[in-house]
């Protein structure tokens, strides 16, 4: 089991880099065993420090007090630490970190790969692509010209700070850059997931329904964005783009919408003019 | 079904706590608005315990009600899903004050002789 990590047991996440085709086992699991037998997994360096500290400390209360041992430990604080140390590489670099959040079969990969083209003369764009399996996503991004590596979860279903901190170590991305996490198609478990961005940003295609926002508010209460795809099909399809607006409204007001077609392009340079205003 | 994973923490982090004590008891914080189902959690629970210290522990979850405090009158409102309106004012901005807890607030392991 991973303490880090809200995957199950002998779950393979890899990170592969697609310029190299060299693909790593990420979990970096090590086990070490109690006294009393229990084995422990750790995913990550840091966290190790970090439980030693509150060893001593539950150790010290566990002999003052007797048998109660408060603890008011957040169950998600290792994930929380690395993601607070990813924000503090991203913003040393000046990176706009954009955690991409969607259904699957959204169009992020199409929307990304669009962003990606249109603004490769005023924008470097980097990409950490989230999926349970294949490199398929990364092998797109690659075509654009841009450095991307997959990250596989296999049974996982979100993409977790320790992740991306391994992601953006291979990808090494430059000063004043973005770096566009695709995460796992998935709204439910990575809004619960920092990774350290510098914003989520929720994908809804028109194909979709309109009250997905309240649905599954949790995911567009932590956005700052929301891209509403695929507008070139609404004369095929019943959705009302006011109802959707009004609910992402409500769940969170102050969330940015954009109304896009990657095929036609349509919408798109409010979009960019967003992401190039970051900087 | 993230609460295996969640449960999966608790566990591990509950062990590396109690340095080999055995655990009798484990006290859960968990919000009605933390996107957690304290039901799966329980579910989870023991099968996550098996063959740790943790095992035949007793698990209390204490569920915290959303509450909402607006941004503009300062009205606070029960919340039961993760937005909401101000009942005084109409407005949707609110700040939400308590129902996104999800900690472990303490536990219990047998008396340690040292």
């Amino acid at each position: 089991m991973c303490v880090t990590c809200g995957c199950s047991d002998g779950n393979e996440v890899t990170l592969t880099n697609i310029d190299t085709g060299k693909t790593t086992d990420i979990n970096g699991h090590h086990t070490h065993t109690l006294a009393d037998g229990t084995v422990i997994s750790h995913g990550h360096d840091h966290e190790h420090d970090h439980s030693h500290h509150h060893h001593n400390h539950a150790h010290d209360h566990a002999k003052m007090h007797g048998t109660t041992i408060s603890l008011e430990e957040k169950i998600l604080q290792k994930n929380n630490l690395i993601a607070a140390e990813n924000r503090g590489y991203f913003k040393g670099r000046n990176i706009l970190a954009l955690n991409l959040v969607s259904s699957p079969g959204s169009g992020k990969t199409t929307l990304l790969t669009r962003t990606i083209n249109d603004l490769k003369e005023r924008l470097k764009i980097n990409v950490i692509e989230g999926d349970q399996e294949t490199v398929n996503d990364a092998q797109k991004i690659k075509e654009t010209g841009c450095k991307v590596v997959q990250i596989n979860t296999g049974t996982g279903c979100h993409l977790e700070a320790a992740m991306v901190e391994k992601g953006y170590n291979e990808l090494n991305p430059e000063p004043n850059s973005i770096l566009m996490i695709e995460n796992v198609g998935n709204l439910v478990c990575p809004a619960l997931f920092d990774l350290g961005e510098t914003a989520k940003v929720a994908i809804l295609s028109v194909t979709e329904g309109e009250d997905k926002p309240i649905k599954y508010p949790h995911m567009f209460r932590e956005s700052k964005v929301m891209i509403l795809t695929k507008t070139d099909l609404l004369p095929y399809v019943q959705f009302d783009v006011e109802k959707c607006l009004d609910y992402a409204k409500q769940v969170n007001p102050q969330l940015e919408i954009f109304q896009v077609s990657s095929v036609t392009g349509e919408g798109l340079s409010s979009w960019y003019n967003w992401l190039e205003n970051c900087f | 079904m993230h609460e295996l994973g969640i449960t999966q923490n608790i566990v591990a982090i509950v062990s590396e706590q109690a340095k080999g004590a055995p655990v009798k008891r484990v006290t859960l914080e968990i919000g009605k608005l933390s996107a957690i189902m304290p039901d799966a959690i329980r579910f989870c629970f023991d099968i996550c315990a098996q063959d740790t210290i943790l095992e035949g522990s007793t698990l209390e979850i204490i569920e915290t009600e959303g509450r909402g405090k607006c941004r503009h009158c300062g009205h606070e409102i029960a919340l039961y899903q993760p937005f909401g309106q101000c009942d005084r004012c109409n407005s949707f901005e609110l700040e939400i004050i308590q129902g996104q807890e999800l900690q472990i607030k303490e536990m219990e392991v047998e008396e340690l002789c040292v």
